[in-house]
């Protein structure tokens, strides 16, 4: 099995949460809150443990391509896009966790083995996207698994299959990137000269994504970090300057007690 | 299976239309706001266009789940345990059997509570035990809990050999085989917290090693200055005022470096008053800590104070960069352009 992913293509997202009610359904994901945020049609918010899909809602007064919005003078577009977890080529909360409870599948995904993880928390703030949280419920770590049952029984994802604009496409991952790159082109000529790729490159910070997205803004407009490096790749300059700290401590302590100390008590 | 999208696992092809869907290309509203006609643009679409930087001021990062008397704590706790188990093994080669047991001793209880702090902040603390199924290099907490695995026994046999009074030789070995790991359980932890996506933590990797490594020394050397008898002080009072000094260069040097992501560093009233307790503490203790027992002792706890301070400091400010989407979104646009 070669290596699966989604392409959410934001511009087809008409903002109806479908996924994000598939998704809870299927994986039983706790709920979370019900709260309003005042935050446009948003009340899920971000990702976390209990939501593993996120529809944001963002308001701007700025023209989509040539829409006409109708609300007399004013630009105005509403972006909608549905986020979820990257499943990172270089992944850092795989990388740090330390019971191994993280793993990479067959299927190229990342997935938290729920029996295992004992719940230390250090792929929270690992996560360059701020995907992965700790479920108060369990004590565990919690995320989106690719819906890792359905692809071993060769279904496609809960959100995927639920998508009534396609907006989440699921499939194998080259084939998804090169799909990526002739609707960009389309949209792009179709007037909208702001749209762009998300994650799509090998070359990025993470090694591309198994996740990635056709935006119609900067990244961060949607709570996307604009150049997220998966943080272990300082970790090899990590641990020489922390190596060359403990000499440096074991020799200054020696040193504290060497005789030419004697006179001075 | 059958499938309403092409791209399946079974290859199947079948094409939803509204994938096609181009949003933005009817209309004309691009045409009719650059005709003069139109008049001037009114409403707030005319000014500068307003920056959207974040999503409605939300982080970009998840906030760390650990809780800060446990995890900062630990940074506290670890530090003094491991800088303390080499002080003892210096002290007890060197002829100092009371410093030596001070150092033992201390270091007996700050691992207690390093372990009861890292087991007590896990989701499942029933389950820590797992984090003995693997060992990967790519994770400085699994790394860390080989280093504490191999420190903790000899921390504990050393500690127990001194009280009890049993087993010197023993005791005596333990002593040196702690001292030696004990500088690799002081300054992992930095790795740990350095290890994330947390700006302030990550981007201060080159100097948090030697930060936490001054803090651990003026920490295990303080506790030296206010246990042990003057006579036998000396390398404690050493010690203090060399990891003083230490701590304060790497901390202004991690300030520098940082540019902007050390704002929550610099407006940290932790950290300043970590820096002026632990060098307060140090100077005393090298000048009126070697005739006076009483400003030794208090030169001690200001030491011990000076570090506690500054691993919550650290903690915090973390915590701070975590929270503020702009210290995520604008120092990775610095790198970028």
């Amino acid at each position: 099995m070669g290596r699966v992913g989604f392409f959410t293509d934001t511009s087809i997202c008409i903002g109806c949460k479908a996924c994000e009610v598939a998704c809870k359904e299927w994986n039983a994901v706790p709920e979370d809150g019900l709260a309003f945020t005042g935050m446009s049609y948003d009340n899920t918010v971000t990702l976390g443990s209990d939501t593993w899909r996120h529809v944001a809602f963002v308001e701007q007064r700025r023209p989509l391509g040539n829409q006409e919005p109708g609300v007399g003078d004013m630009d105005f577009r509403w972006l909608m896009a549905s986020d979820v977890c990257k499943h990172c080529t270089e992944a850092a909360c795989l990388d740090v966790c330390p019971t191994g409870s993280l793993f990479r599948t067959e299927f190229g995904t990342v997935v938290v083995q729920q029996d295992i993880c004992n719940g230390c928390g250090y792929c929270v703030p690992a996560c360059p996207f701020g995907v992965i949280g700790k479920r108060e419920s369990s004590g565990v770590a919690a995320k989106c698994t690719m819906c890792y049952d359905r692809l071993g029984d060769g279904q496609e994802p809960a959100c995927a299959k639920t998508c009534p604009t396609d907006s989440i496409q699921f499939g194998d991952l080259d084939e998804l990137r090169e799909r990526a790159e002739r609707r960009l082109e389309q949209v792009r000529a179709a007037g909208t000269a702001s749209a762009r790729l998300y994650g799509h490159d090998e070359g990025d910070g993470v090694g591309g994504m198994g996740a990635f997205f056709l935006l119609l803004d900067e990244p961060e407009v949607y709570g996307l970090p604009p150049d997220p490096v998966v943080t272990t790749r300082d970790l090899p300059s990590m641990w020489r300057h922390a190596g060359v700290a403990a000499l440096a401590l074991l020799a200054g302590v020696a040193a504290t007690a060497l005789p030419i100390w004697r006179r001075r008590g | 299976m059958t499938s309403q999208t092409d791209v399946r696992l079974d290859g199947s092809a079948e094409l939803r239309t509204e994938r096609e869907a181009t949003p933005g290309s009817a209309g004309d509203r691009r045409e009719r706001r650059r005709s003069p006609e139109a008049g001037p643009e009114k409403g707030p679409e005319k000014g500068p266009e307003k920056s959207y930087d974040s999503y409605y001021g939300r982080p970009v990062l998840n906030e760390p789940t650990w809780q800060e008397h446990d995890i900062a704590g630990y940074l506290f706790l670890g530090g003094l345990a491991g800088a303390s188990s080499t002080l003892a093994a210096v002290a007890e080669l060197t002829g100092r059997p009371r410093l030596a047991r001070v150092g033992r001793v201390a270091a007996l209880c700050a691992l207690g509570g390093s372990f009861y702090s890292l087991i007590h902040d896990l989701g499942r603390p029933e389950r820590f035990i797992n984090m003995l199924r693997v060992f990967k290099v790519t994770s400085p907490m699994s790394v860390g809990t080989w280093i504490l695995t191999a420190y903790g026994p000899q921390a504990v046999c050393a500690g127990a050999a001194d009280l009890s009074g049993r087993l010197p030789r023993l005791g005596r070995a333990a002593t040196v085989g702690a001292g030696l790991v004990g500088p690799a359980v002081a300054t992992y932890t930095a790795a740990l917290i350095c290890d994330t996506a947390v700006p302030a933590w990550h981007e201060g990797f080159r100097e948090m090693p030697f930060l936490f490594a001054g803090s651990a020394a003026a920490a295990a050397g303080g506790l030296g200055m206010l246990a042990a008898p003057l006579s036998e002080a000396g390398p404690a009072r050493r010690v203090a005022m060399l990891g003083a000094a230490v701590e304060c260069v790497a901390a202004t040097r991690m300030e520098r470096r940082l540019g902007p992501l050390a704002e929550p560093l610099k407006r940290s009233p932790l950290l300043r008053a970590g820096e002026a307790l632990s060098l307060a503490g140090a100077l005393a203790g090298v000048t009126v800590g070697r005739r006076s027992r009483i400003a030794a002792v208090a030169a001690g706890a200001a030491l011990l104070a000076g570090s506690a301070c500054t691993r919550f400091g650290i903690f915090r400010a973390g915590m701070e960069s975590a929270n503020d989407p702009k210290y995520t979104v604008q120092w990775q646009r610095r790198k970028l352009a």
